[in-house]
């Protein structure tokens, strides 16, 4: 879980009494170069306003040019340092902020990248289908018993899965490449689209619960418990396919399954689950034979 | 005082047209303004950044990123939502890098966030009580 609040280094362009004007160029290759590293820059200007100083440590940078720097407040900034880089190439001042970074223990930025779903509240309904269609524990909830991305470095890269599984398209990947899943408006055929509508059931194994169900109900009771499992197995492992043909999930995630252990788990609240629906209405019966590896095409 | 200026450089995701965003910044390096520049709004959420705080809390501001839908709930994401309004999203995914640019530098009111056709369907209440029951069952 990344959730740990850190203050990474923030640093200050400064350009102010006792130091010189960067170039326009200089001053736009100098931030691109300091951004491309991770780091964060703050570019005060007469005239303007920019957010105060907090707890982060702050790196100033400046072309010194020898007359006295006016008091520079750090505020409650853990820590102030101010460099002089004159004459320094845009490598060089990234070196130098690394050096300081790495000096004061700071954290490393873009060790991850950062790929992972954040919840629309305007939209979502808290139905948890998220939460019980992924793989990877992203989603949990909270005291109040609200869905919440909780441990968002479980995320498996470029996987925008759980999106196409909720029904108010409320989850949102803002690195995946296309709408609504990028957070782009969301509209009314979005909504109905078959391609964002993907029945969980289908994708846990598609007819599972009739299946089940005809084990039940009739003389197909020869089948065992291992059996049942085993047919979770297939129908997860046909249900993977399709979503990586259908759905964008990359290979990575397909390399990820269940361990046997939790396919058995799933497997059995699946069964919990149809005996509970079984319970408030007998009126479907599955009666067709349980398929072969060969229909399942595995 | 014009609003403050947010730039995200989006570092870590091609996702961004680097013509877009290379002009965008190059654009306000050169424009005589105060500014704030952060490597990647997403990595920021995940660690719960308390600059995203600072960012959200210090009054009227434009920001610079993607969709505003996804830069509203990552903010909320990290614990510092941003406020209704006040605060305007440039999106650097679709708009062009002179448009962007001339809303940053504008001197207006920023929009209020999120901008009406960004949430077409009508807010949907948390159903406290089939919520509750859905998140029990999910996670036996």
């Amino acid at each position: 879980m990344i959730a740990q609040p850190s203050s990474p280094l923030r640093i200050v362009l400064y350009e102010g009494p006792g130091a010189g004007t960067l170039a326009d160029e200089r001053r736009f290759e100098t931030v691109a170069a300091l951004l491309e590293a991770g780091y964060s820059l703050t570019r005060p200007a007469a005239g303007g306003s920019v957010s105060p100083a907090d707890a982060a440590p702050l790196l100033v940078i400046a072309e010194l040019d020898g007359a006295p720097l006016p008091a520079i407040d750090g505020g409650a900034a853990a820590s102030l340092e101010i460099r002089d880089i004159s004459g320094l190439s845009p490598d060089q001042i990234v070196d130098q902020a690394t050096e300081i970074r790495r000096s004061a223990d700071l954290p490393e930025p873009g060790q991850w990248k950062p790929w992972f779903p954040v919840i629309d509240y305007k939209r979502c309904t808290n139905c948890m289908q998220c939460l019980t269609f992924c793989l990877f524990d992203v989603y949990g909830v909270d005291e109040g018993q609200q869905i919440q991305v909780q441990n968002q470095d479980n995320c498996k890269t470029n996987c925008p899965a759980c999106s196409r599984v909720c029904p108010e398209v409320a989850i949102v990947f803002p690195k995946y490449k296309k709408g609504p899943i990028n957070g782009a408006v969301v509209r009314q055929e979005d909504v109905e689209s078959e391609s964002m509508k993907v029945d969980i059931s289908a994708l846990l194994g598609g007819d599972i619960y009739a299946a089940l169900r005809s084990r039940q109900d009739t003389a197909r009771k020869r089948f065992s418990t291992e059996r049942d499992e085993s047919r979770a197995l297939l129908e997860r492992k046909r249900c993977l396919k399709k979503l990586k043909a259908d759905l964008d999930i990359p290979d990575e995630v397909l390399m990820s399954l269940p361990s046997a252990g939790d396919i058995e788990e799933r497997a059995r609240r699946a069964r919990e689950k149809m005996e509970k629906r079984m319970q408030r209405s007998r009126t479907v019966q599955d009666r067709r034979p349980a398929p072969t590896e060969e229909e399942w095409g595995i | 005082m014009s609003p403050r200026i947010v730039y995200c450089h989006c570092a870590y995701a091609d996702i961004l047209p680097a013509e877009v965003k290379r002009e965008v910044l190059r654009r306000l390096s050169a424009a005589g303004v105060a500014f704030e520049a952060v490597p990647d709004l997403c990595e920021m959420s995940a660690r719960k950044d308390p600059a995203l705080q600072r960012i959200a809390d210090a009054g009227p501001v434009r920001i610079a990123a993607c969709f505003p839908r996804a830069v509203q709930w990552l903010f909320h994401a990290a614990g510092s939502p941003l406020p209704e309004e006040g605060v305007e999203v440039l999106n650097q995914r679709e708009q062009s890098a002179e448009a962007i640019v001339e809303r940053l530098l504008s001197h207006e009111a920023p929009a209020a966030l999120p901008a009406g056709a960004e949430l077409e369907a009508a807010p949907k209440p948390i159903s406290g009580e089939n919520g509750a029951a859905a998140a029990q069952e999910a996670q036996k």
